[in-house]
């Protein structure tokens, strides 16, 4: 029953707390809306997200944010710096293929989005199949090593939160 | 609220405001600068994104000396930004690829299937 | 006081990447171009709505700043839907 009236959790909770933030107030008005919206939207949706996400530690997805915060600030410097101070001849702009051992949809979105707002690399296609992402690299004189880097960095702690 | 504090959020909010300038600008500038269109999408999708992010926390921050609370409406924006810069980014790539001026020496994917915006269309399940 | 010259600094900075985006948007190569430089626009303007808020010292910009990032969004995913199938709802 309980399962039936809230097929998706946290996109249920996560509406709540967008609610609030829209609203910008503390009210109890605004928590009967959220809990209207949060019951309704995903019931509607429900039928284009058949499969409930599991996600095995939520609160290791909390240190996943923070890590990937860190790294969009590092990224905007590395990017300023390629924009600003390397010729334009000597950007060496490279593409790379990055397999994938993530298996759930969730779970490759997420690595797709942190792999596009992280250092240089932008995720740019996906392949027929859905194993392999094709990244592009604005300046990589080592691509192995960007490769590396996601595949350790990012796609190793996705795999322990989600499978 | 001491005249001390006031002044250290003042130096916060300046810093933000500061910061996201330089690298709105530094995004739109990357977007003549750089030659190849792909080199292209790297500035608007991060430089920008993090300059009107460091914008909004700015404001966020700010308004606690004028009304006392932490206006959280402004994380709605940034983290709404954050999450839609690369689904945009992605399309943008997805039609570059598709039409052909992207760099052509695409690599390959090493699944035995193509990729997904030049394989043949796929019927709807 | 340093504040007023933050907010300026950032104020000139905006308007000389909107000056930049529009001798972009006019000496594009690619169409594809011209819709990044749209999608550039659209977050430089949030930015200036949300410096004008704090310039005004009101919350009441941030709506517009709302409404700017969702459409904002929603036409660069439809200009490259156009582009990549041809149709925009299927």
């Amino acid at each position: 029953m309980l399962k039936r009236l809230f097929p998706h959790p946290y996109l249920s909770l996560t509406l709540i707390v967008l609610w609030f933030m829209l609203v910008n107030q503390w009210k109890l008005g605004s928590l009967v809306m959220a809990v209207i919206l949060a019951t309704i939207l995903p019931l509607v949706t429900s039928a284009w997200w058949p499969d409930r996400a599991r996600v095995r530690h939520p609160l290791r997805l909390l240190g996943y944010t923070a890590l990937v915060f860190w790294d969009i600030i590092v990224a905007n410097f590395q990017v300023a710096y390629v924009i600003l101070f390397i010729p334009r001849d000597k950007v060496q702009s490279r593409w790379l293929t990055v397999p994938l051992d993530l298996k759930s949809p969730e779970a490759v979105s997420l690595l797709a989005g942190t792999i596009t707002m992280t250092p240089g690399t932008l995720s740019s296609d996906m392949s027929a199949c859905g194993r392999a992402l094709l990244v592009h690299a604005l300046h990589a004189p080592d691509p192995d090593a960007v490769r590396d880097q996601i595949k350790s960095r990012y796609e190793a702690r996705l795999k322990r939160i989600f499978e | 609220m001491t005249p001390i504090l006031q002044t250290a959020i003042e130096l916060i909010v300046a810093a933000g405001l500061v910061g996201g300038g330089f690298f709105a600008l530094v995004g739109s500038w990357g977007l003549i600068r750089l030659p190849r269109p792909m080199q292209r999408l790297h500035a608007p999708t991060k430089a920008t994104t993090i300059g009107v992010g460091a914008a909004l926390l700015a404001s966020s921050i700010g308004s606690l000396p004028v009304t006392g609370t932490v206006s959280i409406q402004e994380w709605l924006i940034t983290l709404f930004l954050l999450l839609t810069a690369p689904i945009s980014a992605l399309f943008l790539a997805k039609t570059l690829i598709l039409r052909g001026e992207a760099d052509p020496d695409l690599p390959d994917p090493g699944t035995g299937t193509p990729w997904a915006t030049l394989g043949q269309e796929r019927p709807d399940p | 006081m340093i504040l007023g010259y933050a907010l300026t600094f950032m104020f000139a900075c905006i308007g000389l990447a909107f000056a930049l985006n529009i001798w972009r948007l006019f000496t594009a190569p690619t169409l594809t171009d011209r819709i990044v430089t749209l999608d550039t626009m659209t977050i430089n303007a949030i930015a200036l709505v949300v410096l004008y808020g704090i310039r005004a010292g009101t919350g009441l910009y941030l709506e517009a700043a709302v409404l700017l990032a969702l459409t904002g969004f929603l036409g660069t995913v439809a200009y490259c839907k156009f582009l990549l199938r041809g149709s925009i709802i299927e």
